[in-house]
């Protein structure tokens, strides 16, 4: 009846996981309770959960990133104080099968439910206001993109509850991932989980790169896109190009694992390699999904807060766009330690490095940018230099392993592990922080507190450098990634500067909770009124904080990069756009439950398959394809807002203009 | 509203400036103190031909880096602080974006440094490449690697005999290794000796290593494996050529045989197992392994 699944799945005797889970399900229980009490049911359905606006599902994206990252963390905490205390003959205080989860569901969740929500929550948000439009292309598949992602999401943490997670690192490399090595339920649910959000991160691609490619206000031309739409652009083009690769090597894996083929196995003709030149074919680009947004919002940050263009602006899009066709080139240095031979090692080598050259003018495009600025330093900025002080450090370890014979002695060490936090943490998490604070007040109509928000900055940015510099030297030590205990007591006074630095980090990501709460309660003191809280330069700025659901009562027209700023220097002028306004009725998405339905679907689907539970799994999928079905029958699509109403929203935003 | 009042403002400097100094000297001390420790093992503390070669190659294509990581890192800051909005001195071009001579020179800088890096990557590939044997006028040593559910098993063919969990090398000779897994995928790595290399099932691959004298040094799998992986840990002994050969009589002389029925045996699963030697060595064991009939089941991992 319950396929593989019995009581024996729950981990009763571990209590580590039994009092998170506990205490985890304790607060969601009072969080529906508080919603339940307090009535706040049809207002999540009406505006949140059924939403379609791209404002309201970026919003919800990052939202989910947070609270995956304080899940993410807590492994990090863990993996860690695990490390601080398993020296000489000790063992610390986590079995290896118990570690061995840990560091898997760190990496899993970190990438795929951190990195990738909080880049593509952005991308929601900004692109169309920065485009000049009124929503996404495909507002209903935006909304069903996050429902999946949100799915996967449920089920790498029902991991932690009802069976257990894989153990076999992010990457779930064959033949360990296979059944004769992994037997349990753990490498399901990493598969069920990632294809389910796969799917959901692919659909988002192709919505955000048809909307940058179709959707643009009058005169928006590929020469006139703010710069974070072109890194965006690329990220897109790479989720698109690369999720599919990701979406069949699993499918391989699964049909190994469920149904006997032998793809990847050690039988039968079987081979892993196929696996791993697959997965980097996806995995490699995907660094570059993440960290492409990032330079799009550090190129915006520096620009806006410098009071000047961005420099070098051409070569800013050619740079992002050389990157995005050369990241699919250079996967096999992920494992020039399997024997590829000479030349093809050194092939691989030279390509990896030709990337440092795009990235390395990008790096100094931006210098050029604060070069002859009046720079403000807000909470944005110390995040971009801190980025392209940390930043630099990552790129030069990057490139020191992508020397062949350098690779040979460094690769799968902890200076690897340094080296991709230093670009993930020093690059994508600075980028995404230094997004949100920029763009919040455009999403809540109120600056985050100034104060909090750098006293996150410097405790992320010291505790990156206390928790991974010690890691490079261990690495160069000898200490390889993935240990559960070392014998080398040497290695142990840096292991607990390690645990400091991690200490600092999650100092820092309680602050952002205090700085959230602080900024919530002094949000009148702080309220945005123009729209324009940091004189921006691109058309978001051009909207009411926040935006109204129509983003735009009149379509903005474009002739050149910076528009905002053009308008505000035409302001008053005879070409003063805002003299001659008129309003037209407006038709916005209707909400629409289909994501959400089709996510519930997805999870019965994912955990029937991960416990051999095939009549739900069954109706799971009759399920999916009903709610599909219903879909493609709907007709009401759109609603109506008349241009009264519309007159009448931007009377009332003109008039706190004036008041201000 | 510092201008307003420039006691403070000094008084408030000064702080900074003592505090910032402090910083430094932490930061410089704690450094210095993690560089020290590195430099004592591990790969900065290389004993054979490979190492070393690759610590050259280590250095020298950092200090290339740094060459302009650090004005980039120091101009970073610079420019950040001299271009502060409050700076009147500073000389503010609200619409410059443009110059084709920095253009040039900031694509032209790191093209020349990846230019001399893509020179070290390729010739370094080439010199450094696994399987290429090492240049020596002593034969080398040929030793069989075979990773196991947790353990290390090294054969010497020639010698007949075989090693459990602990390498014994003579110093001075080049090794000359390959290396296949029954399981999973492993990676054998010798810190102070140089290059790591995977071992691989149904694959065999190769690696070249010498140890220049004698010394104990820490091998280990870099690539996880699962739950035994931390303790696939191994000492690899070289010693002078005569104890070697001491070594391989006293071995031939003690520890049983290693047949497919022994082989069975250590297959099976074990965390944390210690080091052991045979005197004999079915011939062929490697090969059977490296290219084991595709109908043989592998042992399965019990959970």
């Amino acid at each position: 009846m319950f396929g593989r699944l019995t009581w024996a799945a729950i981990p009763f005797d571990v209590p580590v996981v039994m009092i998170a889970a506990g205490s985890v399900g304790f607060i969601i229980f009072c969080v529906l309770a508080l919603v339940t009490v307090k009535g706040w049911w049809p207002y999540l359905w009406r505006e949140w959960i059924t939403s379609v606006d791209h404002k309201r599902l970026g919003v919800m994206y990052i939202g989910l990133a947070l609270l995956m990252l304080v899940r993410g963390f807590s492994d990090a905490m863990l993996m860690r104080s695990q490390l601080a205390m398993a020296a000489g003959h000790a063992q610390g205080y986590l079995p290896p099968e118990h570690y061995d989860q840990i560091f898997s569901a760190h990496g899993t969740i970190m990438i795929f439910f951190v990195a990738m929500p909080f880049v593509i929550g952005l991308m929601n948000f900004v692109l169309p206001l920065q485009l000049g439009v009124r929503d996404v292309a495909f507002p209903v598949l935006n909304s069903i993109g996050f429902w999946l992602t949100a799915a996967g999401v449920l089920l790498v943490n029902v991991s932690l509850v009802v069976g257990e997670f894989a153990r076999t690192g992010w990457l779930a490399y064959p033949p360990l991932s296979e059944v004769a090595y992994s037997p349990g339920v753990g490498v399901d649910y990493y598969l069920w989980s990632l294809q389910i959000s796969g799917l959901g991160t692919l659909l988002s691609g192709i919505n955000l790169t048809t909307t940058i490619l179709k959707l643009r206000a009058p005169g928006v031309g590929y020469r006139q896109m703010p710069i974070f739409c072109w890194t965006a652009l690329a990220s897109n083009l790479l989720i698109v190009a690369a999720f599919p690769i990701l979406t069949a090597t699993f499918a391989m894996l699964l049909l190994d694992r469920y149904c006997g083929f032998h793809f990847f196995t050690n039988e039968l003709g079987g081979n892993p390699m196929m696996y791993i030149n697959l997965i980097w074919s996806w995995g490699h680009p995907e660094v570059y999904i993440l960290i492409l947004p990032a330079f799009g919002v550090f190129s915006e940050v520096v620009a806006t807060f410098s009071g000047k263009p961005l420099f070098g602006r051409r070569s800013m899009v050619m740079a992002t766009m050389v990157i995005c066709v050369l990241s699919f080139l250079v996967w096999l240095h992920h494992f020039f330690t399997m024997g590829a031979g000479a030349d093809v090692n050194a092939f691989f080598g030279v390509m990896t490095m030709l990337i440092a050259v795009p990235t390395g003018v990008k790096v100094f495009n931006w210098l050029f940018t604060l070069y002859g600025g009046r720079i403000r330093f807000t909470t944005p900025v110390y995040w971009a230099l801190g980025f392209m002080v940390t930043f630099v450090i990552g790129g030069m370890t990057g490139v020191l392993m992508a020397i062949p014979p350098a690779d040979f002695v460094l690769h799968n060490s902890l200076f690897l592990i340094a080296h991709f936090h230093n670009v993930i943490i020093g690059g994508v998490v600075f980028g995404v922080m230094a997004g949100i604070t920029y763009w919040f007040p455009k999403a809540f109509g109120f600056t985050l507190n100034e104060r909090l928000g750098k006293a996150v900055f410097w405790c992320w940015f010291f505790g990156f450098y206390l928790a991974f510099m010690p890691l490079y030297v261990l690495g160069l030590m000898g200490a390889t990634r993935r240990m559960q205990h070392y014998s080398n007591v040497h290695w142990q006074p840096l292991m607990l500067v390690a645990l400091a630095g991690a200490l600092l980090i999650l100092l820092g990501i309680a602050l952002t909770g205090v700085q959230l709460a602080v900024s919530i309660r002094q949000r009148e003191r702080n309220r945005d009124l123009t729209g324009d809280p940091w004189n921006g330069r691109t058309l978001e700025w051009s909207t009411p904080s926040p935006p109204p659901a129509w983003n735009f009562s009149q379509l903005p027209q474009v002739d050149r990069a910076d528009a905002f700023w053009a308008m505000k220097q035409q302001r008053g002028t005879a070409q003063d756009p805002n003299l001659k306004r008129t309003y037209q009725t407006i038709h916005v998405p209707r909400n629409n439950p289909t994501g959400f339905f089709l996510a519930f679907c997805a999870v019965v689907l994912g955990f029937s398959l991960i416990w051999h539970i095939w009549w739900s799994a069954g109706l799971g999928l009759l399920g999916a394809i009903a709610v599909c079905l219903r879909q493609a029958w709907r007709t009401d699509g759109e609603i109506e807002i008349p241009a009264e109403k519309i007159a009448a929203f931007e009377r009332l935003h003109g008039l706190k203009e004036s008041t201000v | 509203m510092h201008a307003a009042n420039p006691d403070r403002m000094s008084a408030k400097e000064t702080r900074t400036r003592g505090a910032s100094a402090m910083w430094l000297r932490a930061i410089s001390i704690t450094s210095a103190a993690m560089l020290m420790a590195s430099c004592n093992e591990g790969v900065l503390d290389p004993h054979g031909p490979v190492g070393k070669a690759e610590r050259v190659i280590l250095f020298d294509s950092t200090a290339i880096m740094l060459a302009v990581v650090i004005p980039v890192i120091v101009l970073t800051l610079v420019f950040a602080w001299w271009f502060r909005a409050k700076n009147k001195q500073a000389r503010y071009r609200p619409d410059w974006e443009y110059s084709g001579r920095i253009e040039m020179i900031i694509w032209s800088i790191p093209a020349l440094i990846v230019l001399f890096l893509g020179g070290i990557a390729w010739t370094g590939s080439h010199d450094l490449d696994p399987p290429v044997p090492l240049q020596s006028s002593t034969a080398p040593l040929d030793i069989e690697v075979i990773s196991l559910d947790w353990r290390w098993l090294f054969i010497y063919p020639h010698e007949g005999i075989a090693s459990l969990n602990r390498l014994v090398v003579p110093a001075g000779v080049p090794l000359r290794f390959r290396l296949t897994s029954t399981t999973v995928m492993n990676s054998f790595f010798v810190p102070q000796l140089g290059s790591q290399i995977y071992a691989m099932p149904n694959m065999v691959t190769r690696l070249n290593l010498q140890a220049d004298e004698p010394g104990t040094f820490e091998g280990l799998s870099a690539m996880f494996s699962g739950d035994g992986f931390s303790d696939m840990r191994f000492d690899v002994v070289s010693t002078d050529k005569e104890a070697f050969k001491d070594w391989v009589n006293t071995t031939k002389t003690q520890g049983g045989v290693l047949d497919a029925n022994t082989f069975e045996e250590l297959s099976k699963p074990a965390k944390a197992d210690g080091a052991h030697t045979y005197a004999q060595v079915s011939e062929g064991l490697f090969d059977r392994i490296s290219l084991r009939s595709s109908a043989a089941a592998s042992p399965q991992r019990g959970q």
